[in-house]
């Protein structure tokens, strides 16, 4: 049984939650406009923009650590500075308690998913897969025999 | 003499005719929060399909191709420019709520800092239009 009373300190903690994402909005907004501004540039405008895209571009990008640790931070910053956004939006326009924790239940459900996905995406990308088929490859592959 | 008290509660306060002394209704700043608003939830949106198409790597080379193949279409193409200008735009205001926030006189340059958004995204979108129609024109003749 709880012998103290709860401290009365509910609607200053909730404020202090609010200011976090309130600045984490403004953090994580100066580093992905560095994130996709650059993998924009990379995918969509240098060498033939969207039409070099296929497995094996992937493949050669993954192939260092640097494009997974810079892929990783986009999906972690962006899906979190949007979900949070989406967050604030709800509230603003759905008055329904009810919708309203169904929306952003929703939400966290989507973001949560999603960072698991594309994280273990990252993570696990196998770049000479077993099951490919002819010539999706990376050259790279042909020196494990596949 | 004006009095501090809320009116009393069988009078419905008038709604102020005139939104003067706000910087957001029916200016740049208004204006610049519902482009922020509508190209935040369209960026959301597409990064939660784009998530998904990219984990099709997992699955097989053959099955990301397929589907990634379906960008290159020229209708695609022209979505892309689209999704590219939402994103310039949200940066770039990004940026100036930023200043506006923690920039001492930021406030006091909002508006001029908008017009220098719009003029920053037309000077980009300059750029890259005219690299995505080339790309889009290559694939037509493709
Ligand atoms: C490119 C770099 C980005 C910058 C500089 C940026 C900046 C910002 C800032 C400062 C806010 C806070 C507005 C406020 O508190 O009033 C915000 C809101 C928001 N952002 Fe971003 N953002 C960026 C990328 C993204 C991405 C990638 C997404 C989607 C996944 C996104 C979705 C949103 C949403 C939905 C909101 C809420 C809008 C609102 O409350 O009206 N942003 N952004
Ligand atoms: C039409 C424009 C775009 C194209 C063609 C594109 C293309 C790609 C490609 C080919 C990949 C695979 C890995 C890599 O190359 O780094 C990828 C991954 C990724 N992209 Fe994009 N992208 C686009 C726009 C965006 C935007 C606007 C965002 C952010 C809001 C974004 C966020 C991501 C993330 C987070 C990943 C990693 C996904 C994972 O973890 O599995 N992309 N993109």
């Amino acid at each position: 049984m709880a012998t103290t009373l709860p401290a009365p300190r509910t609607v200053g903690r909730r404020r202090n939650i609010e200011k976090y994402g309130w600045i984490y909005m403004r953090a994580s907004g100066v580093v992905l406009v560095v994130l996709i501004f650059g993998h924009l540039f990379i995918n969509l405008v240098a060498g033939q923009g969207v039409k070099q895209i296929d497995f094996a571009f992937i493949a050669g990008k993954y192939a260092t650590p640097f494009w997974q640790v810079w892929d990783g931070l986009m999906l972690w910053l962006a899906l979190i500075h949007g979900g949070n956004g989406m967050r604030t939006i709800t509230n603003d326009y759905v008055s329904n308690p009810t919708a309203n924790r169904l929306l952003k239940g929703a939400i966290l459900v989507a973001v949560v998913l999603l960072i698991l996905l594309g994280t273990l995406v990252i993570t696990t990308f196998d770049p000479c897969p077993a099951n490919a088929a002819p010539g999706t490859l990376p050259t790279f592959c042909s020196s494990i025999g596949r | 003499m004006v009095s501090l008290r809320p009116a009393p509660a069988t009078k419905r306060a008038a709604a102020p005719r005139l939104p003067a002394g706000t910087v957001y209704r029916g200016h740049e700043g208004m204006w610049s929060w519902v482009l922020h608003r509508i190209t935040g939830v369209a960026i959301f949106f597409f990064l939660l399909v784009h998530v998904l198409d990219t984990a099709l790597v997992r699955v097989s080379p053959q099955t990301y191709n397929g589907v990634i193949d379906t960008y290159k279409q020229p209708i695609m193409g022209l979505g892309e420019l689209v999704l590219v200008a939402a994103i310039v735009f949200h940066a770039f205001n990004g940026l100036r709520i930023i200043l506006i926030d923690f920039w001492s006189v930021g406030t006091k340059h909002q508006r001029a800092m908008f017009w220098i958004v719009i003029v920053l995204w037309v000077v980009l979108m300059a750029g890259f239009a005219p690299r995505q129609l080339m790309v889009i024109i290559s694939e037509v003749q493709h």
